[in-house]
């Protein structure tokens, strides 16, 4: 493991950051590791969520924006049900993420792209559409061949239809996904 | 009770089942559904992931065609449709997080006098049958009982959490569908897993999470020796029962062979609506042995019944 100079690489502006965008108060974490032994993400992170909730409270950006765990994080919220200090790590996780990707260092091309897939479908029909994701996910990154296995059944039980389904609204819903895009510009 | 609704993408196609027996449980409790007229996805996970505003926006839109249906609240059954529309709202309580999410819509959303969104609340099915109807109402229209088998209710991640915004049962161990399955006439057994995550929609780019998850969930449920596993969300039953061979394959344990219900199928069929309100078969983990030994029970304990009564009958003549 590396040294690290705290007094050259603690980078404050960055945990008020975090704080202002998650509306958590980082400095109430005392560490106890609550998220960390609650989270069922663990097993597969490269970094811990404690660890990572320290990283940002000693103000080490790259710690904690540069790993894949903020991209494995599930979305359960059992780390924020069971903080003792009423912290929404969960939030604190996702506001993370979003830091990550503006800084371009997404740690997990592949669940990103299956988000962009998902979303993309979302944009132009007006709704999700499970072959339509899967199909889009595997074009784009010739992964997923996982889910081959369980397409015989979900396709003999008919659980998947084959056509998106098209809503009246679907521009207006497109033009929510452009001004968005056009927002973060 | 009137209320505006919201199916989910889902429910047009991986979890079919789970809409057709939701409608008809609602239409058997006098539970009046307006669907919403043209909603579109709530972006579920990936659009709260990418970001807030986005996954605010696409609720918003859905909250205001709501109401055009003139009811007061909506409801789906599905809990990540009912985590993401509910936190849309409860963010844009804020005025400042609304003003943003305003700008990524075609009309902005009205204001309330607080300064935040006028938006109607949204509740999942389960908690509206909970909060509406008794136990001792569904106990008492009971006429096929779930009797003696064994299940386990799993809850997911979602229904009541974050508990601050999902305002509905326990965090930790929720008890609205065991409770359910009670009256209906099922052992419920005590399960430690009911609110563990089973690996979400990361089956798409990786299966092993999933498989890992749900593998550890429906071993825990086999050894609690449970006959069935009853669920109220469409994702979890996809990890659940979908690719429960895959579960078991990358658990490294021996197939479950585990029935994984949506608790309102078990309401259908205890209820005695006719076939096309379970759709069981749209399983492909068979239940017909399971639902085969109920109905041999249910012969067996009539049978009894008969017996006794054509024995008094003797006696008294």
């Amino acid at each position: 493991m590396s040294n690290t100079r705290l007094d050259q690489a603690r980078d404050l502006d960055f945990k008020r950051q975090v704080e202002k965008e998650s509306g958590q108060n980082l400095s109430a974490c005392y560490q106890c590791g609550k998220c960390t032994a609650g989270c069922p993400g663990a097993q597969f992170y490269d970094r811990q969520v404690s660890q990572i909730m320290r990283a940002v409270q000693m103000g080490l950006k790259e710690e904690a924006l540069k790993n894949r765990s903020l991209w494995l994080c599930l979305s359960c919220s059992t780390c924020s049900s069971r903080c003792p200090n009423g912290i929404d790590v969960a939030a604190v996780m996702e506001t993370l993420r979003s830091m990550a990707r503006r800084e371009g260092w997404v740690q997990d091309r592949p669940i990103e792209s299956f988000w962009k897939a998902f979303l993309d479908t979302v944009k132009y029909t007006g709704r999700s559409y499970e072959l339509g994701v899967m199909a889009d996910f595997m074009g784009r990154t010739l992964r997923g061949w996982g889910n081959v296995e369980i397409a015989p059944q979900a396709l003999l039980k008919n659980k998947m239809p084959f056509v998106p389904s098209l809503i009246h609204g679907r521009y207006e819903v497109a033009r929510i996904f452009t001004r968005y895009a056009e927002k973060r510009r | 009770m009137r209320f505006a609704y919201y199916p989910g993408c889902s429910g047009h196609g991986s979890s079919v089942e789970y809409e057709a027996s939701t409608q008809a449980v609602c239409k058997a409790l006098g539970m009046e559904l307006v669907e919403v007229p043209d909603w579109n996805c709530c972006g579920s996970t990936p659009a709260h992931s990418v970001s807030h505003e986005l996954s605010a926006a696409l609720a918003a839109r859905n909250l205001m065609q709501a109401g055009k249906t003139g009811c007061d609240c909506m409801l789906t059954p599905c809990p990540s449709c009912s985590s993401n529309l509910k936190m849309g709202r409860h963010r844009m309580q804020d005025p400042d997080f609304k003003a943003g999410v305003d700008e990524l819509l075609d009309e902005p959303t009205p204001t309330a006098e607080n300064g935040g969104a006028d938006l109607m609340e949204t509740y999942s099915v389960l908690q509206a049958i909970t909060e509406n109807v008794d136990a001792a109402s569904i106990a008492s229209r009971v006429i096929r009982p779930l009797e003696g088998i064994k299940v386990v209710c799993y809850y997911g991640c979602l229904l009541s959490r974050p508990a601050e915004v999902a305002k509905f049962d326990d965090p930790e161990n929720p008890m609205a569908l065991d409770n359910i399955m009670k009256a209906l006439g099922a052992e419920v057994l005590p399960f430690a897993m009911k609110t563990e995550c089973c690996g979400a929609a990361m089956g798409i780019p990786d299966v092993n999470i999933p498989g890992t998850l749900s593998g550890r969930i429906l071993d825990a449920a086999k050894a609690a020796g449970a006959q069935a596993v009853v669920t109220a969300c469409p994702l979890c039953h996809m990890n659940l029962e979908l690719r429960q061979r895959q579960a078991a394959r990358i658990s490294g344990k021996e197939f479950f062979g585990l029935p994984v219900f949506y608790y309102t199928q078990l309401l259908a069929y205890a209820f005695g609506l006719p076939e096309e309100a379970m759709r069981f078969d749209k399983l492909t983990v068979n239940p017909a042995p399971l639902l085969g030994m109920i109905a041999a029970r249910r012969d067996e304990r009539m049978a009894a019944v008969i017996e006794n009564n054509r024995k008094s009958a003797g006696a008294a003549s």
